[in-house]
């Protein structure tokens, strides 16, 4: 590993990581694999919204998720760092079986939420992803009106019985994603037609119409301009109170902002997790310390 | 700024080289770079005048053979109508003056044009400068109006197909008795001519007659809507069952040995010549299932085999297209895949799935070896009312004109080429159209 971190010293996030995939996998990644980590931290915590333990993810025969266990608590934002490639994504899709869509992946170990283990083949992935939304790093609203993308899960789920409790959700999920000010006036226009910004907390709105538990939020703010990103952060924090919140994001200072606990993700392997605070202010692993600090990733 | 980096990473960094050294380079190049892109934009402004220096060959020895075919030369006849001239007796029903005797009211009315003329031979080349379907004009007028007879009337006959080739320039004036015309009937027709009983007017007749093996009688309607009796079942059964098939195999069919080999087997049918789905067509719909012969049915049953892999083709390629952002949004929501599919990404794929059927339809309209092997290429003069009727299709038609021998069907295989490519046009506009209309609503 040190010759990883001496060659790429100085260049730019982004260069880096990609540099690290390069350089490190040939040799390192095997290593790693045989030293088996352990996660440092308190990767539980009490009353969890969800609790997966000893999750292994396998794209084909490449293993992705290495025996990662993590409690995704009650009304609290979570968020997941580590460098490009860690497996940040596909540990995220676990948690509402999103990975089911993707051709040779296989997700090995226990998810519970509730009594369930939502990763049991048997579980139907419709009232899941119902309870646990998603919102993509590129955002995706449905090329057609702002109006409809609010309303297609609703309508899907049946989550209303007249008219006028569809609008009353749709009025209500815009408002709590601060669009509703921006698009009143032309809701039936298309929600490809919005800024980037706007179309993010579009797909925030569309996630939050469903009433889910828990939202996956997969770098919502990568692609955004600081104005939308300051805009969808504090959305985020006043969604604590009522969702559960895991957040991807390569910004440490996201993170740092808008999460209680933070988890730290390294080829494949939960380093360490813990509050926040904690994390940034004394991390106890040599990996974390170095990312954090900007010595790589 | 990339560049000085990703090279110091590789441990060889040269140090930059001035900045007036890489202008200087980018310079010299710059010429030819230019040179190649006005080359390349020539090629291209070639082909492309090449191709249209033959399309309008094309249309322009098309139209040009084939326009007259939209006029006909017509001889004014005073008919009398009298019950005499019918063979009439007292009995004036509907099925007695079906029968009456209407080719005798055209050579009476002739005879009395032309009274010079006595011996039979010249009075059989006098009754010739008529068509022979004057009689069933006459007689629908009869039908229509039985109250004309017992009245003289000046009506507007078709002549015969030699007449109006004639007319037209298309034959030649001979001296001898060598051609089609006699020289006693050419002098017979320049004096219709003088006394302005020759005209040539729109050819109505060629929009709505069947076959015949009369050119003057002939016309495209039987074929036409032969054409689109069968284009109906072609699509009915080809667009469902295409655009089922594709979304099956592109959204929900798992990949492995079988859908990887049904996929080569798709994409071979799409190229297996269309006879061949002929003789299928008559093998299992004609001779094992007894469908009726000719009948748009049974075309439309063996166009839609030819049609489907096109169709499928094209279906699987519109919803490759539609970004998998929009599923994973669907899907993240919640949504089935069936859901996903029906509200989201098989609206976006309508368009191409459109295109690539009307493409498809253009083809099987403009197809006919299949359809000869299924007895589509038979003469059939009545107009289909129907998809079990027997009737023949436009190409089909064009072919059969082309192979006529008389000489009035030459401008009439144009005219009849010049309808299909009217058709073809209309649907590949059809197919912008609808690209179109359904892309603006994002
Ligand atoms: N669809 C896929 N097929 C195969 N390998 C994949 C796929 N998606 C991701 N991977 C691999 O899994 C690892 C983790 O990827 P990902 O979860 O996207 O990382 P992150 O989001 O942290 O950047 C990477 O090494 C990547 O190459
Ligand atoms: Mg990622």
């Amino acid at each position: 590993m040190n010759e990883t971190k001496e060659a790429v010293g100085q260049a730019d996030q982004f260069e880096q990581a990609e540099v690290i995939q390069v350089v490190a996998t040939p040799q390192s990644t095997a290593r790693v694999h045989r030293e088996h980590r352990t996660t440092i931290g308190e990767c539980r915590v009490d009353n969890p919204r969800m609790r997966c333990t000893d999750v292994n993810v396998f794209y084909d025969d490449k293993q992705a998720i290495n025996n990662v266990s993590l409690d995704i608590g009650e009304n609290e934002i979570i968020a997941m760092i580590g460098p490009s490639g860690c497996g940040k994504s596909t540990f995220l899709r676990c948690l509402n079986r999103m990975n089911d869509t993707i051709d040779g992946c296989r997700v090995i170990g226990e998810i519970l939420m509730g009594e369930e283990n939502i990763n049991d083949p048997r579980i139907d992935v419709v009232p899941l992803r119902a309870s646990v939304g998603m919102v993509f790093q590129k955002p995706n609203p449905f090329p057609k009106s702002i109006w409809e993308n609010v309303a297609f899960g609703p309508k899907i789920h049946g989550l209303y019985d007249h008219k006028s409790e569809l609008e009353e959700i749709i009025v209500t999920s815009l408002q709590r994603a601060g669009l509703w000010d921006e698009v009143k006036d032309r809701l039936d226009q298309p929600g490809t037609g919005l800024s980037g910004g706007q179309q993010q907390r579009l797909c925030i709105a569309r996630t939050i119409a469903v009433e889910p538990e828990v939202i996956l939020m997969d770098e919502p703010c990568s692609a955004l301009d600081p104005i939308s990103t300051a805009k969808v952060e504090e959305l985020m924090m006043e969604l604590e109170e009522q969702f559960s919140i895991c957040i991807v994001t390569h910004s440490m200072q996201q993170a740092a902002r808008v999460s209680r606990r933070t988890a730290y993700f390294h080829l494949g392997d939960l380093i360490e997790v813990g509050e926040t605070e904690q994390i940034f202010r004394n991390p106890q692993h040599q990996l974390t310390e170095d990312y954090i600090t900007g010595r790589f990733g | 700024m990339n560049n000085t980096n990703s090279s110091s990473i590789a441990g060889n960094a040269p140090g930059k080289p001035p900045r007036s050294r890489t202008i200087e380079r980018v310079r010299s190049g710059l010429k030819k770079r230019h040179q190649a892109e006005r080359r390349f934009r020539l090629y291209g402004r070639v082909a492309i005048w090449l191709g249209l220096a033959f399309l309008a060959l094309l249309f322009v020895s098309i139209v040009a053979k084939g326009y007259t075919a939209f006029e006909q030369t017509y001889i004014r006849l005073e008919i009398d109508f009298s019950a005499d001239n019918l063979g009439l007796g007292i009995q004036r029903d509907r099925a007695a003056l079906s029968r009456a005797d209407y080719g005798g009211l055209v050579k009476a009315s002739l005879r009395s044009l032309f009274p010079e003329v006595t011996s039979r031979r010249d009075k059989r080349a006098l009754y010739a400068l008529v068509s022979p379907g004057a009689d069933f004009i006459l007689r629908n007028q009869v039908l229509e109006e039985p109250n004309l007879i017992g009245i003289t009337k000046s009506l507007w006959l078709p002549a015969n197909d030699d007449v109006d080739m004639f007319i037209k320039g298309h034959t030649e004036r001979t001296s001898e008795d060598s051609g089609r015309l006699k020289a006693i009937q050419h002098r017979w027709i320049d004096r219709l001519i003088a006394e302005g009983r020759i005209e040539k007017r729109f050819n109505s007749t060629f929009f709505t007659a069947g076959d015949s093996r009369d050119p003057e009688l002939a016309g495209i309607r039987g074929a036409a809507v032969g054409s689109f009796y069968t284009l109906l079942v072609t699509v009915a059964l080809s667009f469902p069952i295409g655009v089922a098939a594709a979304v099956y195999l592109e959204e929900f069919a798992p990949r492995n040995r079988l859908t990887d080999l049904i996929e080569v087997n798709i994409n071979n049918l799409a190229a297996v010549p269309s006879i061949v789905f002929g003789l299928l067509g008559l093998a299992v719909f004609l001779n094992f299932f007894g469908l009726p012969r000719s009948a748009p049915l049974v075309g439309g049953l063996v166009l839609s085999l030819m049609t489907l892999p096109t169709i499928i083709i094209a279906g699987r390629a519109a919803l490759t297209s539609v970004p998998p952002s929009i599923r994973e949004a669907a899907l993240g929501l919640g949504a089935s895949r069936v859901q996903t599919v029906l509200y989201h990404v098989l609206p976006l794929a309508m368009p191409g799935m459109l295109t690539g059927t009307i493409l498809g339809m253009a083809r099987a309209l403009g197809e006919t070896a299949p359809l000869l092997m299924i007895g589509m290429v038979a003469f059939i003069v009545d107009v289909p009312s129907g998809i079990f009727d027997p009737s023949t299709v436009l190409p089909v038609q064009i072919y059969l004109w082309a192979d006529s021998p008389e000489r009035g069907f030459v401008e009439k295989t144009s005219a009849a080429i010049m309808v299909l490519l009217l058709f073809l046009i209309a649907m590949n506009s059809l197919a912008v159209f609808l690209r179109k209309r359904f892309e603006r609503r994002w």
